[in-house]
Parts: C-alpha cells; structure tokens; sequence
C-alpha cells in the first residue's frame, strides 16, 4: 500500500471527515424508522436523538449552540412528529447541556449517562405532549418502554460513536 | 470521556460577546422551531412535500427489508406452533369438520341473500381496490401512529382514500409520494372513525389511543350500552370509508363509551388494500362547499 510508505507522524485526516462524519451518522440515525418495524405504540428509541446526545456529550467543543435546529429538522422528516417538533426539542436540549457546560465542574461516564437520559425523557414527554396537546391526553405508561429502552440503550450507542470518533481523528 | 474544556471567557470582552452571539443564536433556533410547529398545527399537509422527499429517498431500503422481513417477522410464532402440535392437530380436525357444515350454511345464505337482492333491484356496491400493498415502515419512535405503504399517487392513491386488510380497516391514505404513500393508521390519536355495532347498528365513533386501542364513544351521549366482544364496524356516514369493514372489538366499558382493540393489527399485515373513497361525490361536494364558506367569509 501507497499509504503505509508515508510517514504517519504529523499526518492529518482529511477535514472533510473530521466535519461531516458526526452531522452525518445523526441523519443515518433519524433515518431509523425507514426500518420496516411496523408497531400499533411507540417503541423505538429515537436514535438521531442517542447518537446527536452521544456526540455532543464525547465532544463538547465540536458543536455550536445552533446545530441542534437543523438536525433536527432532519429528523422531522423522517420521525412522522409534526415538523418542527424535534427541531425546537433538540435547540432546547442543546442550549440546556451547553448552559451546564459551562457550569460543570467536573464531568465523569455515570454523570453523562444521567445527563442523556434526562434529555431522551424530556424530548419524549415532549414529542408526546406537542402530539397530543389539543386532547391533551399525556399517557406516560405508553412511553414508559420506550424511555427505558433509550435509556439503557444509550451507553451502547455512546461506545459505537465512541469508536467513530477515534477513527474520525486518526491518522 | 474528553474533559470538559475550560471555556471561561474571563475579563475579554470578545470572548463573552461570542458567547453570548452563540447562546443567541441556538435560542434563535428554538424560536424557528416552534414557529414551524405552529405552521404545521395551522396547516398540518404544509410540509408534507418534505416528508414525502424524505420516505421516498429511504423507500428502496424500506421496501428490500421488508421483502426479508416479511419471512422472519413472524418467526417466533411459527417456533411456538412445534410446540403442542398433536394436540392442535386434533382442535383442528374437530374445527374443520364444523367449519365444513358451517360453509355450506352459508352457501345456502349467500344464495338466498342474492335472490332477495334480485327481487329488491339492489345494486351491489362492491367497491373494487385500487392497489394492494405491504406497509414497509411506521413512525415507531413517534407517538403518531403513521405508515408507509409502498404504493403511491402512481398507481392512482390519493389522500382520503381508506386502506384497508382482509382482518379490518388499517387506517386512511394521508399523503401520497410517487411511489409511496403515507397511512393515517385507525389507532392514530387524530383519527376519527365513524362507526356502529354489527349487531344493532348504533351508531359512535372511534377514536385513536396511539397504542392499538380505540375510545368508542357512542353519539346518543348518555346511555352507555356496550359490553365486551362488541364488534364495531364502519357505518359509511361521513363517506370515506364504505359501510361494513370490521374496525374493533370492545375489550372494556369505560364511564362513558367503551375501549376497543383494533382488529387489523399493522405489525401483522402482511398485504393492504387501497379502495375508492366510498362517496367521493359527496366528499367533493363538501369540499366545494366549504371553500365557498372560505371565500364569502372573506369578501364579507
């Protein structure tokens, strides 16, 4: 191989990876629900939202306080939620996590999981009540499983962008 | 974990104000969002041109899942059919020895019905189907209940259009694509069915509970007369859906209607069927009138 011959020492990876791949498996994650997983409630977790909290949370730094408005517009298309929904959702989440950035002290694993599933909680009861606010009917055992599948979900999906992002910032 | 960067701004007066653009800006993004939200509750097929973009680009993998999918999707329960097979096998015998005596009953039912119709001139209004389709994927991560049928405004679908299996009614056509279609499914919190009991014909409607069910509330408000196993079927009225399809059966009284279990089970349909609209001249009629209210409310 060509590539091997060159040195590896001060080489960079190309900056269209290091700028596309995590808005990118975001919208691969939005695009769960093309899976034909055909369910009479709500069962699958949202992943656009589990992948865009685990790369926000791995790389606080990367985002802007903006970025959750057009990804989440993405997932709009795609979740069947009225269009807006996530988008506006996703913002508040973003501007909540970077208000306590800013805050933290310190930061650890068990800390980050806890974070991400007060977000899955609040964008689902969310999504649930920006549905249902005209007969106003909030059913939170309909939402219980799929709230705990997300939550126990999340920490494989943090491992899975963990190793996109050492394969996005290698050499 | 990465730390978390000390982005403190300290005394520079630059820094806090690039904070403070940034913090605007998301805030920004959340204020569009919810204006969008508004759009689509004032105008809910508003975006529908980008949802439709959206199932039609994830169609092909949709539909090549599902084509595998359709083979394993009921795995578990063939597994479980080994299991107490010769006893089955006996039930079964029994049941179709009955169901032998039964058919021929009806045989004889169908024929005398056709002669009564004969004597009636009844005209027979068998709506035909206009396409038949797998459902190829749902809104399983949203509370909306909607899915996509893998046929669209191509093979002649247009939105109102009731969807329907050989089990009962899935739901209604509420936007088409090309080649896909997206289902308002019976269960959705924002459909209303029009309804009645099989047995006595009272007339209710059915509305969604995001999870399979249905609300029935009866129209006479007041009396609640159903009861468990009541079978509700589509009246016609409102002249969507054509009278007779099987929707639900009661599964409990509640203080004012009943809950009902929805019989076309989406995750178990293997193939829908898209019919006419039952009416469509009164459904259009309708609509011309209404735009007529539209248009005199504004030039008053």
């Amino acid at each position: 191989m060509a590539r091997s011959r060159q040195s590896r020492i001060g080489r960079q990876p190309s900056q269209l990876r290091i700028k596309l791949i995590p808005p990118l498996t975001v919208v691969i994650g939005s695009m769960i629900t093309a899976l034909p997983i055909i369910t009479d409630y709500p069962i699958l977790p949202p992943m656009g939202l589990l992948v865009i909290l685990a790369w926000r949370l791995i790389r606080p730094g990367y985002w802007a306080v903006w970025a959750g408005f057009p990804l989440g517009l993405i997932d709009d298309i795609f979740s069947g939620q009225p269009f807006g929904s996530a988008a506006f959702l996703w913002s508040v989440i973003f501007i909540l996590l970077e208000t306590l950035d800013r805050k933290a002290v310190r930061r650890d694993y068990w800390q980050d999981w806890l974070i991400a599933s007060a977000a899955i909680i609040i964008v689902l009861i969310g999504g649930m009540l920006i549905v249902d606010f005209r007969s106003n009917m909030l059913r939170l055992d309909l939402l219980l499983p799929q709230i705990l599948l997300s939550v126990l979900l999340y920490p494989f999906v943090a491992r899975l962008i963990g190793a996109i992002d050492n394969w996005r910032v290698a050499s | 974990m990465a730390p978390p960067i000390n982005r403190r701004p300290g005394f520079s007066k630059r820094a806090q104000y690039s904070i403070f653009a940034s913090y605007l800006l998301g805030i920004l993004g959340a204020v569009l969002g919810l204006l969008l939200l508004l759009i689509s509750f004032l105008d809910p097929q508003g975006f529908s041109v980008l949802r439709t973009i959206g199932a039609e680009t994830v169609a092909p993998i949709s539909k090549s899942i599902s084509e595998i999918g359709g083979a394993t999707g009921s795995a578990g329960d063939e597994i479980s059919a080994y299991f107490n097979a010769a006893s089955k096998n006996a039930a079964m015998q029994r049941e179709l020895e009955q169901n032998r005596i039964e058919i021929l009953e009806a045989r004889a039912l169908k024929q005398e019905n056709e002669r009564l119709k004969r004597l009636l001139k009844l005209e027979e209004e068998v709506p035909d189907s206009i396409a038949m389709a797998r459902l190829i994927s749902s809104t399983a991560s949203s509370s909306r209940r909607i899915a996509t049928l893998g046929v669209g405004s191509n093979s002649g679908l247009e939105p109102g259009q009731p969807v329907r299996s050989p089990e009962g009614l899935v739901g209604r056509i509420l936007e088409t694509g090309p080649t896909t279609a997206r289902v308002l499914l019976v269960s959705d919190g924002n459909n209303v069915t029009p309804v009645q009991r099989a047995s006595d014909s009272l007339p209710a409607f059915a509305t969604g509970r995001g999870d399979g069910t249905v609300d029935i509330q009866p129209i006479n408000i007041g009396s609640n007369p159903f009861k468990g196993g009541d079978l509700m079927i589509t009246s016609g009225s409102g002249g969507l859906y054509s009278p007779g399809i099987p929707v639900a059966v009661v599964i409990r009284k509640t203080e004012t209607g009943a809950i009902g279990r929805v019989l076309a089970n989406p995750a178990k349909v293997s193939h829908a069927i898209v019919q006419p609209i039952f009416q469509a001249e009164t459904m259009r009629q309708i609509e011309k009138d209404s735009a007529k209210d539209v248009e005199q409310e504004s030039g008053q």
